[in-house]
């Protein structure tokens, strides 16, 4: 068993917060696990993407073979596209459609859906409304993270347990929105699928 | 035992710690600088009183960490590549007075240059000073090389090497800790002429290290580190050094890899391993990621003439960062390239934050030089470097630390006035100051923007020794006082930012401008905003 996870974003988005997430998910499966992040310059508002490998064997490359990720994991639309070589044939783009626009030649925000929707297997939500609904503005990130949940070959339940380890330190209340961020995002990909 | 998930710089700094090490010595810089920022979060260093605090610059560090060698106790210096050469100096003659305590050096290449100015390969640094090296392939292998490098410096008597990329820098994988040891007690050289290196004893500590390389190469050849794998398949052998050992095999997982292998995580080169795979293949290739450092001394020390391919002859880029696709090109292996990026994907370069206070003065900058020809604004390294992007294109240089001061000194020298300089206040403490006393010394003509956010941003917000100091320092270097000109880049004081540059790029002395705001990274920063406070800035 492996998956292979490209998380885009753009720097500032808070990706890693997923990878963290993610990592401790893996963890307690006792899976083994190389996660290749972005520090440095392109924080400053610049494309980001971490490479996320989970495995049930030794991993040895922290990068992913081009053509072999079985989801790219993104929270902006254009950056979802920019990862499209890394992709698997059968793998799942996994996207949240709200636009970050810090740059003056971001294109026409149609055609970045229409480009996304070209590919079978997308999921594609606007994260950012589903957290406000929940109350939560900042846990678009983990809507994300519910919706890409079942490519995962790992239990649903995992995922909350992260989220529980991960926020143990901010208390009960913030691990409960992003528990229902998760849920609500896992609810979206199961309809859509 | 403690199974832990760290970064491999992170990993480096848990071995060292785990190791030994009484203090480490820094100055940020991508992608080091997470290892000494592990170190500086960390109770168990609280509690030890490990030194943690970052130095003024790279040469600083390199110095500080020898004095700890000196005094027989284990140090750490970490730097970017590029560190090292601010550093080379000490570094290189680190290894002629050799060490008391174990020292390592950690310097982390960026090929791909993703946060840098160049690739450079410091693996020649430790050739050059003739030291070992070491270049760990994965998160547990960094900390097992921190952990044990102390004791191999203090076997060898010199200081060690460890040399790591950005991937491996700024990868997470689980690291298995093991028994933590005891810090050396203090104690002085037995001989207390071995750090004197007046010709007279250099000549015999050269000597000594001359005749140390043997015992180096033997330390290599016996390293658990450095492997020979058989293979029947002689046509092709293959040496795979780091994380580029990773990568080849990332692909051959689910295929047999019939070729003998040797794996090179250890340097100098033993001579016995690599005679022998060459002696035993028709064709030897080289993976490694960098420079073609091993490719080339293979080429220098064979008597066969094995055909060598690598990145000298095209097999592999010369350029960059490796990943697993180059090497599956180099063995002929079929793979996909995945799906094209679609053409309306537009690039996303980092930029300057919003409210940044580079901005508002790189605005009125422009505005202040209109009057001018163009191209006469030299920068420096920080994030205030993204001023050479539009919508700004407002400077026209970035070489090194520091370099914004002296080029601006030399450009006026040769009749460019005014030539100006623009840097931030870290960068000017790490090696402006110098140049600044050359400027004044000859009351040259140039007009040097300090960009003062209190903070080593573009590194991720450590803290500025400029803190509090900087007109001191400017004074105290022979800067007129009235010379000297502090505002707050807002939108609001515009004009008054507009002429206080006109007015200064008029002098035909030696001007500094200060710009000064916080860095909005750092508005979350509580125990700088307070001290920002304090000091009435
Ligand atoms: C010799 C060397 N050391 C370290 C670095 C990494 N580095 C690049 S910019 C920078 C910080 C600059 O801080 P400052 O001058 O205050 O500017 P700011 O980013 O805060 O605007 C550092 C440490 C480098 N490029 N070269």
């Amino acid at each position: 068993m492996k998956t292979d996870i490209v998380l885009a974003g753009v720097g500032g988005q808070g990706i890693l917060s997923i990878a963290a997430t993610i990592g401790m998910a893996a963890l307690e499966n006792d899976l083994y696990l190389k996660q290749a992040e972005v520090h440095g310059m392109s924080q400053r508002g610049g494309a980001v993407q971490s490479h996320m490998r989970l495995s049930d064997k030794e991993i040895f490359s922290d990068l992913i073979p081009k053509g072999s990720a079985d989801i790219i994991l993104s929270v902006e639309p254009m950056e979802s596209l920019r990862y499209l070589p890394y992709l698997s044939p059968g793998g799942w783009l996994v996207t949240n459609t709200r636009a970050y626009r810090n740059i003056s030649g971001y294109p026409d925000e149609q055609e970045v859906l229409g480009e996304i929707r070209k590919y079978k297997k997308y999921i594609a939500l606007d994260a950012n409304d589903i957290a406000s609904d929940i109350g939560s503005n900042r846990s678009s990130n983990i809507v994300m993270l519910g919706a890409a949940s079942p490519f995962f070959q790992i239990p649903f339940e995992s995922f909350k347990e992260g989220l529980r380890k991960i926020f143990a330190r901010k208390g009960d209340k913030v691990i409960d929105v992003n528990i229902q961020a998760l849920e609500a995002g896992r609810a979206f990909a199961d309809k859509n699928m | 035992m403690d199974r832990l998930l760290l970064l491999g710089d992170e990993a480096i700094a848990q071995g060292a710690l785990d190791g030994g090490m009484s203090g480490i010595y820094a100055y940020p810089g991508t992608p080091s600088t997470e290892i000494t920022e592990y170190v500086q979060a960390s109770k168990y260093a609280q509690d030890q009183q490990i030194h943690r605090q970052w130095s003024a610059n790279e040469k600083t560090a390199m110095e500080a960490a020898l004095g700890m060698s000196y005094a027989g106790k284990r140090s750490m210096v970490c730097m970017k590549h590029v560190g090292l050469n601010v550093a080379a100096d000490p570094f290189v003659n680190s290894a002629i007075t050799g060490v008391n305590g174990g020292m390592l050096v950690v310097s982390a290449d960026d090929p791909s240059m993703h946060s840098s100015q160049n690739e450079q390969d410091s693996r020649f640094y430790g050739d050059f000073a003739m030291i070992p090296i070491l270049e760990p392939s994965n998160q547990q292998e960094a900390y097992d090389m921190a952990y044990e490098g102390f004791e191999l410096s203090e076997k060898l008597k010199v200081p060690v090497l460890i040399r790591i990329t950005t991937r491996l820098a700024h990868s997470r994988s689980a690291v298995v800790r093991r028994e933590q040891k005891e810090q050396n007690a203090g104690r002085i050289p037995s001989n207390l002429r071995q750090f004197v290196l007046l010709p007279v004893f250099a000549r015999q500590n050269y000597e000594g290290l001359l005749n140390n390389q043997a015992a180096m190469e033997q330390e290599a050849a016996a390293s658990p580190y450095n492997k020979y794998f058989e293979g029947s398949d002689r046509s092709l052998g293959i040496i795979a050094s780091g994380i580029a050992y990773n990568y080849l095999m990332e692909n051959f997982q689910d295929r047999q890899l019939p070729h003998p292998v040797l794996r090179l995580n250890h340097y100098p080169l033993p001579h016995q391993l690599v005679d022998r795979l060459l002696k035993e293949c028709e064709q030897v290739v080289v993976i490694e990621e960098g420079y073609p450092f091993i490719e080339r001394q293979l080429k220098g020390f064979q008597e066969k003439g094995t055909p060598i391919r690598g990145k000298l002859d095209g097999s592999l880029p010369r350029t960059g960062e490796l990943n697993p696709n180059h090497v599956a090109r180099a063995f002929g292996l079929d793979q996909d390239e995945g799906q094209p990026v679609p053409s309306i994907v537009s690039k996303r370069p980092p930029a300057m934050c919003k409210g940044c206070g580079h901005i508002d003065a790189y605005h009125a900058l422009n505005q202040a030089l209109g009057e001018y020809t163009e191209g006469r604004v030299f920068s420096d390294i920080g994030c205030y470097t993204l001023g050479a992007l539009p919508p700004f294109e407002a400077i026209n240089s970035c070489v090194d630390m520091g370099a914004s001061i002296t080029m601006a000194k030399g450009a006026a020298d040769a009749g460019m006035v005014p030539a100006v300089a623009v840097i931030g206040d870290s960068t000017f403490t790490h090696s402006g100051m110098t140049g600044l006393l050359d400027c004044v010394v000859e009351k040259s003509p140039v007009t040097i923007i300090i960009s003062d956010n209190f903070t080593t941003a573009m590194t991720g917000g450590q803290d500025s020794h400029a803190l509090g100091r900087l007109e001191r320092i400017c004074e105290g270097l022979g800067v007129e006082t009235d010379h000297i000109r502090v505002f707050k880049p807002t939108r609001k004081n515009y004009d008054q930012m507009v002429d206080i540059m006109k007015e200064e790029l008029a002098y035909e002395g030696v001007s500094v401008v200060i710009p000064r705001r916080q860095c909005i990274q750092t508005a979350k920063n509580k125990k700088l905003t307070e001290r920002v406070k304090e000091l009435g800035l």
